[in-house]
């Protein structure tokens, strides 16, 4: 847990102090509080790339600042009818967002896992969780390499 | 003592109307006693954002499924879980759900494995309700704990174990998923992530009906005229047929087991659950490939 940025920590932490079913409302006060893409997503969905490991349509977009620490942008889309893969969503966004770079490079691929949601959600859908991240990290090498370039 | 069923005209021409209710007779059922409504979703969230006012939710993987072994929850569990939702053994039951009721079908199974007499679905499941815009709340019910007898499970009469299925090759089978997964392409669904299968293909003689070909754009069955026309006329089952279908995990081809046996009328259907992630891993099963039904072997395989 120690590479963890505070914000995702203190998430995981949320979650780790609460019973299974508590987990679950706390997913979907995630769920409900997933911001709207800003316009200049919301008129390109172009620009998204859908989750293909999701089971429910799932796309993400982010900004890496040109300077400083890098900080990543995160932007995510996801369907009303699917609080799920929202809420999972949320808890990236929310836990990543503005953070550092190598930051969000060093979060373990598995810390989905950590939420203590594993016996609730099923395999299919951590992996979907786990791919979220992995794209995630995998758009932040790109904007770091295209920007070094 | 049953609360009266829906006398909509499209319901009376399927075998058994009284398996299923219309959004507007629940509409105006709500509140009845006797009656329980269960919201049972693929999404394990999706209650929690809104249901139908009264509903209990039942979970297909915590609440149905055995934590440790791959099965169903016994009599006991079965006789916890409905007593928790305030089920009793006379209760009429109506269950609705997301994706065209997959789980709902797949959970009205289960009350079926268990004998649960009055066991009905909402046609259009969860996706009607609310695209009629009728009312959902986040209000959880907290209904008092009943008294459920322990009733032993039925594995018998409409579930088939793999045994059973190859016991069962020569006579119709129905493969209820999507055509890439018939052929083998592919070993999960289209847009759903790899789960778990060695194999690619089809158990030998089974014809492919998907399973949402029993469903109309809006999510409601189909009716009956077009049902007989996919089941009887394409894929060739007829009177009397004994058949099982089967999908990945035995959710899709629950709602298939639905159409032939509620809606169809025939009485010798059985839904085989452990489906494509077992038969796909299994050591020496047969296979086809491609788009053919391909051959029942001689001489069983084991």
């Amino acid at each position: 847990m120690s590479a963890l940025p505070p914000a995702l920590a203190g998430i995981v932490e949320d979650f780790a102090a609460l019973e299974e079913s508590q987990r679950l409302e706390l997913l979907l006060e995630f769920s409900d509080a997933l911001p709207e893409l800003p316009p200049r997503f919301a008129d390109h969905p172009e620009l998204l790339e859908q989750v293909a490991e999701c089971q429910s349509p799932i796309f993400l977009a982010l900004e890496v600042d040109p300077e400083g620490e890098r900080a990543v942008h995160l932007f995510f889309s996801a369907p009303p009818e699917a609080p799920t893969t929202r809420g999972f969503a949320s808890v990236l966004h929310e836990g990543l967002d503005g953070a550092p770079a190598q930051a969000v490079l060093d979060v373990p691929d598995d810390m989905p896992h950590l939420l203590g949601l594993t016996r609730a959600i099923t395999p299919l859908r951590m992996r979907g969780m786990s791919g979220m991240l992995v794209r995630i990290k995998r758009q932040v090498r790109e904007a770091l390499a295209a920007g070094t370039a | 003592m049953s609360i009266a069923t829906d006398p909509h005209p499209k319901f009376a021409a399927y075998a058994h109307p009284e398996r299923l209710v219309s959004t507007g007779w629940l509409a105006a059922h709500l509140g009845e006693p006797g009656l329980v409504v269960v919201e049972s979703d693929e999404d394990i969230l999706l209650y929690e954002t809104g249901h139908i006012p009264g509903a209990v939710k039942i979970d297909w993987h915590t609440d149905l499924n055995d934590e440790v072994t791959r099965d169903y929850v016994d009599g006991a569990g079965f006789a916890r879980l409905m007593s928790a939702k305030g089920i009793t053994r006379d209760s009429t039951v109506v269950i609705y759900g997301d994706k065209s009721n997959w789980w709902a079908a797949y959970a009205l199974w289960v009350f079926t494995l268990f004998g649960h007499r009055d066991v009905r679905l909402l046609d259009g499941g969860r996706d009607k309700w609310v695209a009629e815009g009728r009312e959902l709340t986040r209000a959880k019910p907290a209904p008092a704990a009943t008294d459920y007898p322990v009733v032993e499970r039925d594995d018998a009469s409409i579930r088939a174990f793999l045994p059973d299925v190859l016991k069962h090759l020569g006579k119709p089978l129905i493969d209820v998923r999507s055509p890439e997964e018939y052929t083998g392409e592919r070993t999960h669904m289209p847009a759903y992530p790899e789960e778990g299968a060695l194999r690619g293909g089809h158990i030998p003689t089974a014809a492919s009906v998907p399973w949402a070909r029993a469903a109309a754009e809006d999510g409601t069955f189909r009716e009956r005229a077009e049902l007989e026309a996919i089941y009887r006329d394409g894929a060739g089952l007829a009177e009397g047929d004994d058949v099982i279908a089967y999908c990945r995990i035995g959710e899709r081809s629950s709602h298939t087991w639905f159409v032939l046996t509620h809606l169809l009328g025939f009485g010798n259907v059985r839904n085989y659950d452990g489906s494509w992630t077992e038969w796909g891993n299994a050591v020496r099963v047969p296979i086809a490939k491609g788009a053919e039904r391909g051959e029942a072997p001689a001489v069983p395989a084991r």
